[in-house]
């Protein structure tokens, strides 16, 4: 480095902190999900956001999981002895997916509540909305049985196998849905504020009812 | 610590207490650092099995007659050389080289080199390493179950791999092992990928904006990336394959399929849809195993030729582009599977585009060693030969990468040669070049200098003599995976090279008794590290080595520049660390 050139340079480091991360050490005081550590006052902490950048990221990873059933139904579908049936869906998976929906808007409502600071209409709200989706459910577990009456099964039809994957895998990230409303209604969560925990849960759910809306049209439409 | 104190930026903390008890210290740890040792020991542990497994399978391929002592019946049968291929795959490819780079290095210095006092969600992280540790306990498992470990290859191919026992003894219990291990697996590493990613977005400290992120950051970053989009799919096809064994579905097994005289019971499945599913997350794969590596690559070249990384931004996004179009590219591996010639073409021109922004990547770590005061320390020695072994293994890519030329060379050693180069031998130079420059952060120590370049040489130059014969054995058409070629009329001719790959692997194997010994000496017995040996810039050689609990001792640290100010003219040091204030800078006098 040939030393004629001088100091200059070393300004145009520079100093500006940018728009980093941000300082996560302010936000709040709510520690991070390992608040068991045993020191709560000096305890790792995260910001509320990275709740929800966390369940957006979730999403993403979970909509390719069921892309990857949807482009497999998709080939396998129009493949030449693809010895494919269609399946005449059970009727009563319009009343589920009609059940769903109500779900989401009783949800936004229950979030609207709790802006609100209407605790009370919040846990109606909040309430129904899992109730609706237990429903959701029940009906999924009737129509599982009725075409098992018909006689139709995993194994009978491919058609048959991929509506028991959809529908399955759908009901247990529905199912999940369901515990974390009800974690969010009956227990206080102790490192995430309730105002994102609502956010980060209601989320989910929307996804997981918009999701079962694509899978139903699939089922019905492109059978 | 209380240096730190008065820092302008910094905020202090009480510095949080550690766990008490050993297994909340050690065992069911919520410490990233604890989890990325336990990550990198895993590999360890993972990576001694799999070279053990590739020396039988290099034995018997010289010497297929000869009479083992632990092989039933004497002499290894060739299902048996097929489950060594098949367990070797597998564990070296998940266990080995998804594990330390990204779960290992990733989860040690991911938060601290972004100022970050842990990941964003610890017990998630926990969690992720306690899976994939099932995950490995199931896929060990498969050796012992009745008929032994799979023989369906690191691919798992269908039907072979969906029909059960009939197919062969470790289609069984070992094959339903196996994908009850990658389905683990995925899962663990879709958690995994997802505390990278927040982590990355919402922990940086004040300062850390994305363009003074380290590039091993980036790497991580988009490796997480990949691996949350790609894992996912791997996931929903070990499903449906697993359904195809066991409750008797057709999604992969097509009608007609006779095997071993009896006629399986299933109608109008696809094999070829396993391997597109397979695809789309195995090509996406090969770069989550060294992404990692190009970032520790040009983090060391940078280091160690005392100079900024050339070209940091382009270096950033060609990560990012590598990323983008792995996706894209799947179709290649797949160029025999009479595929419409368009799809073909298709695969074949963004293959090869891939190879772009490897160049970029290339050239700019090239021209961060031009002219640099270059110091050969080992890190360096494995980051350089990082470098040689990509461009090697990658260059074999670009032929493979046309379809008429891949029609001869498809399935055969020349595949294997590509592939070892570029990505088993590349990426595990990547974890040494790791290993070697944070084991003083790591561990508090310093590894043996002497012993490490041994070991450096030793295995470089053994990893050439084993992968590079291999290419002609695949140009003269010797097939992969076959347990003998020695009575193939046009390739018996070709045993004595393979004598010669031989001789070299088991070199090449005992030569990592160099690192193991090193490795464990140093832990008790190296020199004491200093927080900053390498005279680094990043936010790591901040803190104490090892760091403590909190990563900064009560303090969280601020960021004024980016990561490579090595050499700025004008400085009084040939090093400003990213934590330095601007008036703490010292000028030439
Ligand atoms: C410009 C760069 C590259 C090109 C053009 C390229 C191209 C190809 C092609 C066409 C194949 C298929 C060969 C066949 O099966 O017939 C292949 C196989 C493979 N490549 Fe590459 N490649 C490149 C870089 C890489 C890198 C960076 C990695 C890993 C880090 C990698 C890992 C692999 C693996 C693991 C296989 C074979 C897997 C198997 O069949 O078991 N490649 N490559
Ligand atoms: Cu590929």
């Amino acid at each position: 480095m040939p030393s004629t050139i001088v100091t200059e340079e070393i300004e145009l480091i520079h100093a500006d902190k940018g728009p980093g991360g941000g300082n996560f050490a302010g936000d709040g005081g709510n520690g991070g999900d390992d608040g068991d550590t045993g020191n709560s006052s000096g305890g790792t902490r995260v910001p509320q956001r990275a709740y929800i950048t966390g369940m957006i990221i979730a999403l993403a990873g979970i909509l390719m999981f069921f892309m990857a059933f949807v482009s497999a139904y998709i080939v396998r579908k129009d493949m030449p002895n693809s010895a494919w049936i269609p399946l005449q869906v059970p009727r009563i998976l319009w009343l589920n997916t009609f059940v769903l929906i109500a779900s989401s808007f009783t949800l936004v409502r229950a979030h609207g509540r709790f802006t609100a600071k209407d605790e009370e209409g919040f846990r109606h709200w909040w309430a129904t909305s899992t109730i609706l989706g237990v429903l959701f459910v029940v009906g999924q577990i009737i129509a599982w049985h009725q075409l098992a009456a018909q006689g139709i099964f995993l194994a009978t039809n491919p058609s048959s196998s991929f509506f028991y994957v959809f529908t399955g895998a759908h009901g247990v990230h529905l199912l999940g849905g369901i515990l974390a409303l009800l974690y969010v209604q009956f227990r206080a969560t102790r490192k995430v504020a309730r105002g994102t925990a609502i956010e980060v849960v209601s989320l989910y759910w929307h996804f997981m009812d918009g999701l079962w809306f694509f899978l139903f049209l699939l089922l019905y439409l492109g059978r | 610590m209380s240096s730190h104190a008065h820092t302008g930026g910094s905020t202090v903390h009480a510095p949080m207490a550690e766990p008490s008890g050993f297994i909340r210290k050690y065992i069911f740890s919520v410490d990233h650092k604890v989890i990325g040792i336990q990550y990198f020991l895993l590999a360890l542990t993972a990576v001694v099995i799999g070279i053990v497994l590739s020396l039988l399978m290099r034995f018997h391929l010289v010497w297929p007659n000869a009479t083992l002592p632990f092989v039933s019946g004497g002499q290894m049968s060739q299902e048996q050389y097929l489950a060594l291929v098949t367990m070797h795959g597998t564990i070296m490819v998940f266990f080995v080289l998804t594990t330390a780079p990204q779960g290992g290095f990733g989860n040690y210095f991911l938060p601290i080199q972004i100022g970050a006092p842990d990941m964003a969600f610890p017990r998630l992280n926990m969690l992720s390493f306690w899976v994939t540790f099932l995950a490995f306990v199931c896929i060990i498992a498969a050796f012992v179950v009745p008929g032994g470990a799979p023989i369906s290859g690191w691919t798992g191919y269908t039907p072979l791999s969906g029909l059960g026992e009939i197919s062969g003894p470790g289609e069984g219990w070992g094959q339903t092992l196996w994908i009850v291990s990658i389905s683990l697996f995925c899962l663990a590493s879709l958690l995994g990928a997802l505390n990278f990613i927040a982590t990355t977005i919402d922990l940086r400290a004040p300062g850390m904006s994305l363009m003074r992120m380290p590039l091993t950051v980036w790497g991580w970053f988009v490796t997480a990336i990949l691996g949350l989009l790609a894992f996912g799919v791997l996931l929903a096809g070990g499903i449906l394959l697993l359904l195809d064994r066991s409750a008797g579905t057709s999604f992969f097994i097509p009608a007609g399929l006779v095997v071993n005289d009896q006629l399986q019971p299933h109608s109008g499945g696809s094999p070829l849809l396993w391997q597109h599913l397979f695809w789309f997350f195995g090509h996406p794969e090969v770069y989550i195993a060294i992404l990692p590596g190009m970032g520790v690559a040009s983090h060391v070249l940078s280091t160690f030729a005392r100079k900024p990384v050339y070209g940091y931004r382009a270096m950033a996004y060609a990560i990012c582009a590598i990323g983008f179009l792995g996706f894209m590219v799947w179709g290649h591996h797949m160029f025999v599977s009479g595929m419409s010639p368009y799809s073909g073409f298709a695969f074949s021109v963004l293959t090869m585009s891939i190879g772009v922004p490897s160049a970029i990547k290339t050239f700019n770590w090239l021209g961060t060693l031009w002219g640099g005061k270059i110091q050969f320390k080992t890190p360096m020695l494995f980051a350089l030969g990082f470098v040689s072994l990509f461009v090697s293994g990658g260059l074999s890519g670009l032929f493979l990468a046309q379809p008429a030329v891949d029609n001869m060379l498809h399935a055969t050693y020349y595949v294997v040669a590509h592939f070892h180069l570029v990505m088993g031998v590349a990426a595990i130079f990547g974890i040494f070049a790791a290993t070697y420059f944070w084991f003083p952060k790591m561990f508090g120590r310093m590894m043996n200098e002497p012993l490490g370049k041994i070991h450096f040489w030793f295995t470089f130059v053994g990893a050439y003599c084993i992968f590079m014969p291999m290419h002609f054995i695949g140009i003269a058409g010797g097939i992969r995976r076959y347990a003998d070629a020695s009575a193939v009329g046009f390739l018996a001719h070709l045993q004595p090279v393979h004598q010669f790959m031989t001789i070299a692997a088991f070199i090449t194997g005992a030569a990592q008794l160099f690192f193991l010994f090193n490795f464990f000496y140093s832990l008790k017995f190296g020199p004491k590290a200093s927080k900053n040996p390498w005279n680094a810039t990043t936010l790591e050689w901040d803190t104490d080595s090892p760091p403590p609990m909190d990563n900064f001792g009560g303090h969280y640290p601020s960021v004024y520049r980016g990561p490579y100010e090595f050499s700025v003219p004008g400085a009084g040091d040939d090093f400003i660390p990213q934590w330095l204030e601007p008036s703490q800078v010292a000028r030439a006098k």
